[in-house]
């Protein structure tokens, strides 16, 4: 249409819509809904996610105990009497098992419930794990023997599964671990204030556990071990990545080096994370030497992983600090050096704050490159405290989950998922933390 | 000429950004207590050349200056002198008010602390509260010397800046284009303030406005094209041009 036709056409009215605004409304509508709909399902899928987790893992956070009265006789834990912890030692914990059981019987009698199991099979409500607990106890505490002394022991994994739920009469029939009876003597002592369920922080302290013994597991060494990752990735990525970014954003003049070199970083934050893995195998394991399964490899790793990430967010704040600021700076006479350190850096900060715990959130949801440095062993020694510690073998959340995703035991679903939740909230605190990073030290100029 | 009095001697100034040729054998003398306007055309160089008497041009990567530019008889683009310290000489003002995000206290003090001009605070306190009144606007902002300078009108931001940029005690003052972002009262209190300094410092002003440069200059420098065209008196250059260019310039014909 020309010029002239336009001037022609006949005075239209601004109360009708033109075909041509009618298809650019409608356009316009259109691409609102899209968007609304890729929102949706966004939000969908997240609440999907966290909804099954949640109902997975959930039960993780709670524990069943049985609470008993054991008589710690002499005669069969210290049988030459004198009390040396080096001769007690002697006893296994075969030789406590059948104190607790025959505490969990005659508990049964006093509650008058009577009951034709074995002997065995009633001690089979109570963890494996328990024969442990009261023989660390004795061996702590020797002045104890010929008392009775009251514990609070873990109730056996599919016993803690009935109580929330997972296990009950007719699948205990079909299993070979659990039978109705036993059900039915938890019933007698839940009625009898003796087994009860509570919140669980051995979860969260406790070491991993063997396959057998699902109900202790926790993940104490795992969260060591990440807490340990995230020190040693903090204290090196962030000077690291922080002077690399100041230097190629301030002081360095464009060549054809520095050209590669951010081609280069650019890459780096592209490439997947298991190559970094292989990565530290050959260089840190392999050739430097250090210990497998070490925290410090794992940081050193996911330092690796977590540069980019940093130099690159790092290089975005400073970039945005207006060049007014460098020019005023210059101006009244402050060197390069100042202008950076006085005006820009403090400028720039909240930005690489977040860009540095955006950065380590990552590292520390990161799994495929530990598996291959060994974080995925059976740890159930905590580490020592720092620095030796991060020498020690220790496993890290991310991993731990996967680990427990791989056990036959159907309550180490349970916890892997429990172990998820743990995580997600650890990546939202730090997130938040980012968040008011940002808020609280953003400046206007 | 009295050659005591002239501060700023520069001699077949080229400079180039890349390829381009931005500043073409400029020659011009500054004298000291002397306002010197430069005035012409966008893009014909004056804030470039501006720049180059503080070297602020050297953050510029692609920016080569050749020639001679001497401070006091010193070349500045010696070897052996350090842009930092001629830049506490040579302080600048510039185009858009750039306070810190500071207290207003901290924008003054910065240049003096980094500097080392006051031992104590009290000096301190004395050199901030003589720049400020020098700036001309002590009285706005004594009883909030902790707010935030960027809290500031633009016409108080540009008198802070200025009163920052006399704060280190420079000899000589660049201003690139002071009031372009300034409304007309602003601007006169700025222009009233360089006729004060003017007697204690060589006052260099880049502008766009020739009823600027008419008022508060007693040199001028006509640019165009990155050459120099005509430098001399200001009542002259308005006046009475030589360079017909500068007359096409003055009475609007070129712009």
């Amino acid at each position: 249409m020309s010029d002239a036709t336009r001037h022609s056409a006949p005075r239209t009215s601004l109360y009708t819509l033109s075909p041509l605004t009618k298809r650019r409304n409608a356009t316009e509508r259109r691409f609102k809904a899209y968007g609304l709909i890729a929102i949706s399902i966004g939000v969908l899928a997240l609440l999907v996610l966290l909804t099954s987790i949640f109902n997975n893992g959930r039960g993780a956070f709670m524990q069943t105990y049985v609470t008993l009265d054991v008589l710690l006789p002499a005669e069969k834990l210290d049988k030459n009497g004198n009390r040396d912890i080096e001769e007690m030692k002697a006893v296994s914990t075969f030789g406590y098992a059948p104190l607790i059981t025959n505490a969990l019987i005659s508990r049964l009698d006093e509650i008058g419930f009577a009951t034709d199991l074995k002997k065995k099979e009633i001690g089979a409500i109570v963890s494996k794990e328990a024969a442990a607990q009261l023989r660390n106890f004795v061996l702590a505490n020797p002045d104890s023997l010929d008392t009775t002394v009251m514990f609070e022991f873990l109730a056996g994994g599919r016993i803690d599964g009935y109580m929330k739920g997972r296990v009950d009469h007719e699948s205990a029939a079909l299993d070979n671990k659990v039978s109705p009876e036993q059900l039915d003597i938890v019933d007698a002592l839940v009625a009898a204030g003796s087994l009860e369920k509570r919140f669980n922080w051995a979860f969260l302290t406790a070491p991993d556990a063997s396959g057998q013994r699902p109900e202790a597991a926790g993940l104490g060494v795992a969260f060591l071990g990440s807490l340990y990752m995230m020190i040693v990735v903090l204290f090196l990525a962030l000077p690291i990545g922080v002077a690399a970014s100041i230097y190629l954003e301030e002081f360095s003049k464009q060549s054809r080096l520095t050209d590669i070199i951010e081609v280069n970083i650019s890459n780096l934050a592209a490439v997947p994370s298991i190559v970094f893995g292989i990565l530290g195998l050959a260089i840190f394991i392999n050739f430097a030497g250090l210990p497998q399964s070490a925290p410090i490899v794992g940081g050193l790793v996911l330092t690796l992983m977590t540069l980019p990430t940093i130099i690159i967010s790092t290089r975005a704040s400073l970039k945005s600090v207006p060049p007014s600021i460098r020019d005023a700076a210059l101006g009244v006479g402050a060197s390069k050096m100042q202008t950076v350190f006085h005006h820009v850096l403090p400028l720039a900060a909240p930005g690489i704050l977040t860009g540095t715990i955006i950065g380590l959130a990552q590292a520390l949801g990161e799994t495929a490159p530990l598996l291959l440095i060994g974080m995925v062993a059976f740890v159930r020694e905590y580490p020592a405290g720092p620095p030796e510690g991060f020498f020690d073998p220790a496993s890290a959340l991310p991993v731990q989950v996967y680990n427990w995703t791989q056990r036959a035991d159907p309550a180490f679903v349970e916890r892997a998922s429990g172990a998820i939740i743990v995580l997600l909230i650890f990546l939202i605190l730090m997130n938040a933390v980012a968040v008011m990073l940002r808020r609280r030290f953003e400046r206007r100029w | 000429m009295d050659t005591d009095e002239i501060k700023f001697s520069a001699r077949g100034v080229q400079v180039y950004y890349g390829d381009t040729h931005a500043i073409k054998d400029v020659d011009v003398d500054i004298k000291s207590k002397t306002v010197t306007a430069f005035i012409g055309p966008s893009g014909c160089g004056k804030s470039t050349f501006l720049r180059c008497l503080n070297r602020m041009n050297d953050t510029i990567d692609i920016c080569r200056v050749e020639g001679d530019i001497r401070l006091d008889g010193e070349d500045i683009y010696n070897r052996k002198v350090d842009p930092v310290q001629l830049r506490a000489k040579v302080g600048m003002v510039f185009q858009k008010p750039n306070p810190f995000p500071k207290s207003i206290y901290d924008n003054i003090a910065y240049g003096p602390r980094i500097h080392g001009l006051a031992a104590s605070k009290a000096e301190l306190d004395d050199i901030v509260e003589k720049s400020l009144r020098r700036g001309a606007i002590w009285d706005e902002v004594k009883d909030r010397l902790q707010a935030p300078g960027t809290g500031l009108s633009g016409g108080q931001q540009q008198r802070l800046c200025i009163a920052r940029a006399i704060a280190t005690e420079p000899e000589v003052l660049l201003m690139d284009e002071p009031c372009s972002a300034l409304d007309p009262i602003a601007t006169a209190q700025v222009e009233e303030l360089i006729d004060e300094l003017r007697t204690q410092y060589s006052v260099v002003i880049v502008t766009h406005s020739m009823q600027q440069a008419a008022r508060v200059s007693q040199k001028t420098a006509f640019f165009h094209l990155g050459n120099l065209v005509e430098f001399g008196e200001t009542g002259h250059i308005f006046t009475n041009p030589v360079d017909h260019r500068t007359e096409s310039y003055i009475t609007g014909r070129i712009g």
